[in-house]
């Protein structure tokens, strides 16, 4: 791309060094009549999906990304400057400007401020940090609500790392070693970096199976058994995979989406750690069913274990021949490339992923064309989450039968569930479909604090609130959706009263303010506008009639006009906390802030 | 060879409107004579759907659905004036004229008194709504950027890239209110991959981009539309044969366009076109 600016500024050893450890030297070159002849639009078949792991090897080589850097980026993988640095500026993990504070030489250290780590004394440890002379970065959820307040270390010059890893399995899972646990069966028992371990307690027998089986029979067992999608659609995986089976004559993938975000969700972050070759088969599964020969894991840069995990699986994998050229011995190739993102809630939306992981800005796209059709780089894409696909190893190798002898007849076999907040056990369980919420609460053990239930966060910042009057409710799709709530990717946080709500809702009103990629206006302007609102709330103790005539007003806006479930779900934590009168009753008024509809 | 024009059958505001397949909700409500307002769609751009004040509500889909992107189907039901559309469209341009400066924006201002939109209504005692809060970036003679005035529409980046001049100067940085259009490192135009075709201006519907002659003519109070003329003629200075709408006042250019529909450059322009006048007004030519 002879024509291609690029401006003055050059890369150091150090970044030129670092860029190739991250990609490698792209060898192919665009031709200059092809460039001619296509323009830009066909520049996303080339390079451009290395960009992110080159931004990331710059970020950790120098702890920013200096113009020289992405100079050097941009014409290695010929992308315009200005787009570089429009990708660059859209992640929470990536600096533009130096960093000048004397305590960011090694990492920068970053400490949760969402509503777990909130009600957990986060502020304390920040202070003591801060004493000990770190500047800490106020980060959105890191994924670790179980072991509240949660820290993550950026390295710079070194891996990335984070402190609570040290800690033992058993706290993070309290049901570990329960013979009857499916998807958890693994955790804490199975040496989470041995393929020999994995295979010795029945790993890869379920892709053994299912190629014998062929791709038709496995998508009929995934269908009959009623699994759907566990990030919070809850789209059937049988109808996903056989739309993707059913397209022909283009490349097509599965990707898994490890970009867990939500706040309050930590599931796949354990699964991953504890159980990487589970994702690893499933993932090849998955790619035989539906005809799939690319395989990609874009998981979030706060998971610095997981992903280390992951990629020692896919390595051992591919010694042992279970991917690459014949997998498994099933004649069919598959491979697994893993790529991180670099903070942002938003690339968890299946579409803003898609953009991510090819090099762009993580901006959802217009919904349909689907997935299915037009998943990455616009090819059939089938995407699902680490607990969905665990899910379907268990399906094969039993039988969709045994699959729904569990759970309910509309929410068939087991859940993850991220119990957080007042908790004394917190951690991940699973239990069956129809639990109620009061048996998971039981389960996580009594209330911390001296205080009583006020609430239960559920489905994290995108889900709702519901009151003590809900523990009788049996936790499946159909009865949370009837009672007005959902289980979303499987997060219970418990609120006691006395925790400061307002503090809480104001924060995760600040949350969308700060994820909202910027494109669509109802979200853009209406998170800040939400926001206003909450702060007012907070700062005077009620809404001033004008304001409060606006809540409505604007969460109707952004439920029907924004483009993605980011914007559609961005009023539903706030709106269900006003309904309930968890803020009227933090500032020890009584009035209603909304009518109940 | 011959084509054979698929029609699709659907009904807008409970009218029958037969329309070539492929064809937007957009298209079709202009054809049949609907007017839906639109921002960060234009003729000569690839539809982003971004600004969402063209949605519409299409019977068995939950959230509204841009018209502007969205291909007509068969035996579609849409409703273009439900009360559901009405809250949106309005919501939209109350949340852009809260936030920047929509003084230049003339047709958005006929939608907002159209759909009722109060943007005051979010400034209170004691609560001032958020704004973009930009100042000019006056970098060179020919044009400046004012994204005070930037609703996000993302037309300049498309005209400066895959959509006409392919020359990627632009892009959208940041993030959500923070989101802005920018060079790398905002680094001034004169340094930057700019080549001045002016397309940005071309197709800018707030004046976030304008010519430097209108800008300063603003400032001076000496800009003034009513008395223009725009004279269509063919431009000088290669043989490919642009159409160059003049616009003038007191006998003098103060800007160049070319129309959207124009075979040749779909609106779009070069440096020459854009910008070259100046040899026929020369400050000594008065």
């Amino acid at each position: 791309m002879a024509d291609l600016f690029i401006g003055d500024d050059i890369a150091d050893e150090i970044e030129t060094a670092a860029v190739k450890a991250a990609i490698g030297v792209p060898t192919a070159v665009v031709r200059e009549t092809e460039r001619l002849v296509y323009g830009g639009a066909n520049r996303r078949h080339d390079h451009r999906h290395l960009l992110l792991p080159a931004l990331h090897g710059l970020q950790n080589a120098k702890g920013w990304i200096s113009p020289g850097g992405l100079n050097h980026v941009c014409e290695l993988l010929q992308v315009p400057p200005a787009e570089a640095y429009g990708v660059a500026t859209f992640y929470e993990m990536f600096r533009l400007d130096e960093p000048d504070h004397p305590s960011e030489v090694a990492h920068v250290t970053h400490v949760c401020v969402d509503a777990a780590c909130q009600i957990a004394a986060n502020e304390e440890l920040i202070a003591e940090l801060e004493s000990n002379g770190e500047h800490v970065h106020r980060s959105p959820c890191l994924g670790q609500c179980e072991r509240a307040p949660a820290q993550f270390r950026q390295g710079i010059g070194r891996p990335d790392s984070v402190p609570a890893d040290a800690v033992e399995v058993a706290r993070q899972i309290p049901q570990q070693g329960d013979p009857s646990l499916r998807l958890l069966r693994n955790v804490g028992v199975v040496d989470p970096t041995s393929l020999d371990a994995y295979r010795a307690n029945g790993g890869y027998l379920a892709l053994a199976k299912a190629i014998e089986m062929g791709p038709a029979e496995v998508c009929t067992a995934v269908a009959d058994s009623g699994l759907s999608g566990r990030g919070g659609a809850a789209f059937p995986t049988g109808v996903k995979w056989r739309a993707v089976a059913a397209e022909r004559g283009r490349p097509k993938h599965v990707v898994a989406n490890c970009d867990e975000s939500e706040p309050g969700t930590f599931k796949d972050r354990i699964v991953m750690e504890q159980d990487p070759f589970a994702v690893i088969e499933s993932l090849t599964l998955a790619g035989f069913a539906t005809g799939a020969e690319n395989g990609w894991i874009y998981i979030r840069g706060e998971y610095p274990l997981a992903t280390a995990r992951l990629e020692n699986a896919v390595i051992q994998a591919r010694e042992a021949g279970l991917l690459g050229d014949d997998a498994a011995g099933s004649g069919h190739h598959f491979d697994i490339e893993i790529r991180r993102g670099a903070g942002a809630y938003i690339c968890g939306e299946e579409t803003a992923l898609f953009a991510s992981l090819e090099g762009f800005r993580g901006e959802p796209r217009s919904k349909p064309p689907f997935p299915t059709t037009h998943g990455l780089f616009r090819e059939p894409t089938a995407i699902n989450n680490p607990e969905t696909l665990i899910n379907t190893l268990g399906i094969v190798l039993h039988g969709a039968e045994d699959y729904r002898s569990r759970g309910t007849e509309r929410s068939p076999g087991t859940k993850l569930l991220c119990v957080s907040g007042r908790v004394s056990e917190p951690g991940l369980y699973e239990v069956e479909f129809g639990t109620t919420l009061g048996q998971v609460l039981d389960l996580a053990g009594p209330l911390t604090g001296s205080g009583t239930l006020a609430a239960v966060l559920m489905g994290g910042a995108a889900g709702s609130f519901v009151g003590p009057d809900a523990l009788d409710m049996p936790l499946t799709l159909e009865d949370t959706r009837e009672r007005g709530t959902t289980l979303g990717s499987g997060v219970v946080m418990a609120f006691t009263d006395e925790i400061d709500m307002t503090g809480v809702l104001v924060r995760i009103a600040e949350f969308f303010k700060n994820e909202s990629c910027g494109q669509c206006v109802p979200c853009r302007v209406g998170t800040v506008r939400q926001h206003e609102t909450m702060v007012q709330i907070q700062a005077k103790g009620s809404l001033s009639a004008q304001r409060r005539s606006l809540v409505d007003d604007i969460a109707e806006v952004m439920v029907d006009a924004s483009i993605c479930g980011l914007g559609h779900t961005a009023a539903s934590a706030v709106n269900s906390a006003m309904d309930l009168g968890l803020l009227s009753k933090s500032n020890g008024e009584g009035p209603q802030f909304r009518e109940r509809s | 060879m011959t084509v054979t024009e698929v029609s699709v059958n659907l009904t807008i505001n409970g009218q029958a409107v037969s329309v070539p397949e492929g064809t937007s909700i957009h298209k079709a409500c202009e054809s049949a004579g609907i007017e839906t307002p639109t921002l960060c769609w234009a003729e000569n751009l690839t539809p982003v759907n971004v600004c969402r004040v063209c949605v519409v509500e299409v019977e068995g889909s939950r959230a509204l659905v841009p018209s502007c992107a969205r291909a007509v189907e068969d035996e579609m039901v849409v409703q273009t004036d439900s009360p559901r559309v009405r809250h949106s469209r309005k919501m939209v341009l109350e949340f852009l004229g809260s936030s920047v400066d929509l003084s230049q924006a003339t047709e958005l201002a006929e939608w907002m008194r159209h759909y009722g939109a109060d943007p005051d209504r979010y400034d209170q005692p004691g609560l001032v709504a958020e704004r973009i809060s930009e100042e000019p970036k006056i970098q060179d003679d020919l044009y400046i950027r004012d994204y005070d005035k930037c609703v996000l529409c993302y037309k300049c980046v498309e005209a400066c890239g895959d959509d006409a001049q392919h020359t990627y100067a632009i892009a959208v940085s940041g993030r959500g209110f923070d989101a802005r259009i920018s060079t790398e490192f905002d680094t001034v135009l004169p340094d930057s991959a700019c080549v001045y075709c002016g397309n940005c201006i071309g197709v800018c519907p707030t004046g976030a981009i304008q010519f430097k002659t209108e800008f300063d003519m603003r400032a001076a109070g000496e800009w003034r539309p009513d008395e223009q003329d725009v004279t269509t003629t063919v431009c000088s200075f290669c043989g490919v044969g642009c159409n160059l709408e003049l616009h003038t006042q007191d006998d003098r250019i103060v800007k160049v366009t070319s129309p959207a529909d124009h075979s040749v450059t779909h609106g779009h322009l070069c440096i020459k076109g854009r910008f070259g006048w100046q040899y026929v007004q020369p400050p000594t030519r008065k």
